[in-house]
């Protein structure tokens, strides 16, 4: 996968894709957010990771603007994608994002899920979408199920076609919420798999995450929220073996007799 | 574990209720089995002899069957014999089917439009969210005989020239229309929202509009949800386009009480009744057929 080599051309400061500043998102009297600072540049994959509730859903909800923001703002290669009269729509076209529970459409089969939003949203004609859809589902070892409607797929399935048809729109950036967590344990490697596959193409990508073995391996950088906030910022091996802060230590010692590291 | 488990829930130690094998979901007529078959059998036929006992053997029987159910009356009513001053039952079917068949097409585009207007949340719709609001309010609240007769007689009085001359089945079906209108687009409400948030998020998240995300990905999930509660009410629409009747449109109820007043004998009112029946029946199994398709259809897999 090569799109996200297209650094557009007022990529000044070396193709730096994402930049988010003091972002705070409240619901109600319940503020997820409270100043987050983020970078992130083309081609690098950032884990985040915290307890449930942290915000690191809400984070990626607001990437995509499907979270208006209650204060700072967020810039994607260098453009404010908060500022008001922004296009809202086209700034999705450009961040594909993959859900915990799949969100595929029930009433599509496979190959529709992933060509509508080509055809009806980038204006694609249908003989080449499908052509499109096709070739990434044979990459992903999908293309027998093509004409079936998610009810039939398994999980893993569900969520490999979900990825496929964000990746059908060519986005520049790609948002992982929790992409495994509604999987059974023996799926969860095969989505992994592909993961794997977008982040050795150069896909950008920020992954919200439970899986911390696959966040030690994938990761150039893992983000640690706390209350809203990032409270460590750092390469895998430095946060996963020598975490700096109290409630970093705390979290991973919790998985970690949980087993799950 | 496994061949530990104890026997109850294997196939051959579960008991079998009169709703039929597990797995193949409750059905009217199949039963436990040969038993079960035999007793249901039995009883319906008891209580069907004990309605049949009770009507023939009524004091007044042979004079309700006069009135009623008079073989004669019933076919004369039903073929119509303009010369004796009444019309056919049959024939003015034809005009309550397509009254029913315009005001259908007209209400499902109406109801939709007042249901995702009343749905939307941009500032600019304020003004059509209260029109369409006091809209559903009034119109459910009125009962259809007065919007009948409020467009019937009201619009002609108003002498608009093409609009003020049309004919009672044009005034019947605007009325039919408005009035349904207001219960289907709760309908379609109640359809929208039962399509999951995340669904909306899906649509959005991949830059689709807000109208292509409704066209494509919310409407089509509402429909299928709502597909009983809407022939529900088309079939409630059915019946009442016998009361665009009191309009002086010749339909059947119309007809049938043109015949009961000429000759004195109310065999036709059953013989439109019957037509009626023959109408809505078989839309409520068609309905069973589509819904039945598109769950086999879903589970199944099927080409794109």
């Amino acid at each position: 996968m090569s799109t996200a080599e297209t650094v557009p051309a007022d990529g000044s400061s070396a193709a730096l894709a994402l930049r988010i500043e003091g972002l705070q998102k409240s619901f109600g009297a319940n503020r997820v957010l409270d100043g987050i600072d983020l970078s992130v540049a083309s081609h690098e994959v950032i884990c985040l990771i915290g307890a449930s509730g942290s915000g690191k859903s809400t984070l990626l909800r607001c990437v995509n603007l499907l979270e208006p923001i209650n204060a700072g703002r967020i810039m994607l290669w260098g453009q404010d994608i908060t500022r008001p009269g922004i296009d809202q729509n086209a700034v999705r076209r450009h961040v594909g994002i993959v859900f915990q529970s799949f969100n595929l459409f029930p009433h599509m089969t496979v190959l529709r899920n992933i060509t509508l939003a080509p055809v009806k949203a980038l204006g694609l004609a249908r003989r080449q979408a499908e052509d499109e859809a096709r070739a990434l589902l044979d990459r992903f070892g999908l293309l027998d199920k093509q004409a079936d409607y998610p009810d039939r797929l398994s999980g893993g399935q569900q969520q490999r076609v979900a990825i496929v048809r964000a990746l059908a729109m060519h986005p520049r950036l790609m948002l992982l919420d929790e992409v495994t967590s509604a999987l059974d344990p023996e799926l969860v490697a095969e989505v992994l798999d592909v993961i794997r596959e977008l982040a050795s193409g150069g896909m950008t990508m920020l992954i919200a995450t439970h899986e911390m073995g696959f966040a030690r391996d994938i990761a150039n950088r893992v983000c640690f929220l706390a209350e809203g906030r990032i409270v460590e910022d750092s390469p895998p091996a430095e946060l996963f073996s020598n975490p700096k802060d109290e409630r970093t230590q705390r979290f991973l010692r919790r998985i970690i007799d949980a087993g799950r590291l | 574990m496994a061949d530990t488990e104890p026997p109850i829930f294997t196939s051959a130690g579960v008991p079998q209720t009169s709703f039929g094998q597990a797995g193949r979901g409750p059905r009217l007529f199949s039963g436990g089995g040969r038993g079960a078959v035999a007793v249901s059998t039995a009883s319906t036929i008891v209580v069907l002899a004990a309605l049949a006992a009770l009507f023939w053997l009524a004091p007044g029987s042979a004079a309700v069957r006069h009135t009623f159910f008079n073989p004669q009356d019933m076919w004369n009513s039903f073929i119509g014999d303009p010369k004796a001053g009444y019309y056919s039952v049959g024939a003015a079917l034809w005009l309550n089917i397509r009254m029913f068949l315009a005001a259908e097409v007209l209400i499902l585009a109406l109801a939709l439009a007042v249901a995702v207007v009343r749905q939307s949340t941009s500032p600019v719709m304020f003004p059509l969210r209260v029109v369409s609001t006091i809209y559903v309010d009034v119109f459910r609240g009125v009962p259809l005989i007065l919007v009948i007769f409020a467009i019937g007689f009201g619009v002609p009085a108003l002498n608009l020239g093409f609009v003020s001359t049309q004919s009672a089945a044009v005034y019947g079906v605007a009325a039919l229309v408005l009035s349904y209108s207001a219960y289907v687009s709760e309908v379609y409400r109640a359809g929208l929202n039962s399509v999951h948030q995340s669904q909306v998020a899906a649509g959005r998240s991949l830059g689709l509009s807000h109208w292509t995300s409704l066209r494509y990905v919310i409407l089509p999930q509402a429909v299928r949800n709502i597909i009983p509660p809407l022939l529900n009410d088309f079939i409630s629409l059915q019946k009442d386009t016998a009361l665009v009747g009191i309009l002086g449109a010749i339909e059947a109820n119309k007809a049938a009480e043109i015949y009961s007043d000429t000759v004195f004998n109310y065999s036709s009112y059953v013989v439109a009744a019957i037509l009626f029946l023959l109408l809505t029946i078989p839309l409520a199994r068609f309905t069973d057929h589509l819904i039945a398709r598109d769950r086999r259809r879903r589970l199944a897999g099927a080409p794109a």
